[in-house]
């Protein structure tokens, strides 16, 4: 975390993904507990991610790391439940023979969450939007993606921070809702 | 999204970063408080016997329990703006500034005479103290839960609170420059009724403000 802090991008990486596990056991723990289906896991992994990401100034070098992200995933989770209670759940065993086409389902599924995911892009600033399209979406290296935009590779890198702020405002407005 | 797509997006996104929790803490309680002190000395000012009361231990400690009070609730606000952090210590200094008054009560009821004592509590203008500590609070409040909110605190009410609690005690600090009332008796009531307003209000805010 320090090298990540100190400007490492590929440290960073590597953390985020040896971390993921830790994350993922911390939030299926939670979710056991709350009597939460345990598809949403991922999410709020990926919301964890995300929140880390954003407030990793409020990590204090001297302390452990552990208290942290535990505290960080704490907290999603408690915001996953809340959004939870609003929500009527509604047991889908009954509709089991209807909705029983895998492969069809599964894809569906895909679909909506990309749908999901645009109409979020669409909230953002063309800027924000065409920056997290191409580094985010695309994968192009944050330089390649500056050279096609026109822009510089610095003026990038905070379009695209705040378009990743920005989505986790609308993700978690569209999801309070 | 994938969970890997979403770590390569986020590393990718590595050189903006927010910045240190002290500079925010710094710069946005120094505007809060120096809107508070533009608001003191342009509507009250300081009371005319400000510097001859400087040798009166009443009035001094006036500061120190006001700063007193600034201090513990800036530190726990501190304490409380990273996630998971342990307040430990922290929470237990904001007794510090009750425990104080309570002693200088009791120091007061020694040096005075019974008669004198409900004069003094009433103290000659209680509203104003009532309205005007409150008032001053906004802004340095306001300046805390949006360096809280740079933060992360885990329980935002109690963040809030915190922050409350120092604002309150930098706008005592302010209001007791002006203030009449010197009797440790009239901070015990009227400055603690005041801050307890600021401290409801600031876990209020601090519920609904500070969640990220």
């Amino acid at each position: 975390m320090r090298a990540a802090l100190a400007g490492d991008s590929l440290a960073y990486k590597r953390l985020l993904t040896a971390l993921t596990p830790f994350l993922r056991r911390i939030c299926l723990k939670a979710c056991a507990r709350s009597g939460m289906p345990t598809g949403d896991v991922e999410d709020a992994v990926q919301e964890t991610l995300l929140a880390l990401h954003l407030k990793r100034h409020t990590w204090d070098e001297t302390q452990a790391l552990t208290p942290w992200l535990a505290a960080i995933a704490r907290n999603k989770m408690i915001d996953a439940a809340r959004r939870r209670g609003r929500q009527a759940e509604t047991d889908i065993a009954d509709f089991e023979d209807v909705l029983a086409a895998p492969g069809d389902a599964d894809a569906f599924e895909r679909e909506l969450d990309r749908r999901d995911a645009l109409r979020l892009l669409d909230q953002l600033s063309a800027k924000q939007r065409e920056a997290i399209e191409a580094v985010s979406i695309r994968g192009e290296s944050p330089r390649d993606a500056a050279r096609t935009l026109g822009v510089s590779e610095g003026a990038l890198r905070v379009s695209v921070h705040r378009g990743l702020k920005s989505l986790a405002d609308l993700y978690r407005k569209a999801t309070e809702r | 999204m994938k969970t890997e797509d979403l770590i390569a997006a986020i590393a990718a996104d590595n050189q903006s970063r927010g910045a240190p929790m002290s500079r925010a803490f710094a710069v946005d309680l120094g505007a809060g408080f120096l809107v508070s002190a533009a608001l003191f000395f342009a509507t009250m000012g300081l009371r005319p016997t400000f510097f001859t009361s400087l040798g009166d231990p009443r009035f001094v400690f006036k500061f120190v329990f006001s700063l007193t009070m600034a201090a513990s609730g800036f530190f726990l606000a501190w304490r409380l703006s990273r996630p998971g952090a342990d307040p430990g210590f922290a929470s237990k200094t904001v007794f510090l500034a009750p425990i104080l008054v309570l002693l200088a009560s009791l120091a007061e009821m020694a040096a005075t005479p019974p008669s004198l004592w409900a004069a003094r509590m009433i103290g000659h203008n209680a509203v104003h103290c009532l309205l005007a500590i409150p008032a001053m609070s906004l802004a340095p409040l306001a300046g805390l839960l949006v360096a809280l909110r740079h933060g992360a605190p885990s329980n935002g009410r109690r963040a809030g609170a915190a922050a409350a609690l120092a604002a309150a005690g930098l706008a005592a600090t302010l209001y007791a420059m002006n203030c009449p009332d010197d009797s440790p008796f009239f901070l015990a009531v009227w400055y603690m009724i005041a801050t307890s307003i600021v401290v409801g209000f600031g876990w209020l805010a601090g519920g609904r403000l500070l969640r990220w």
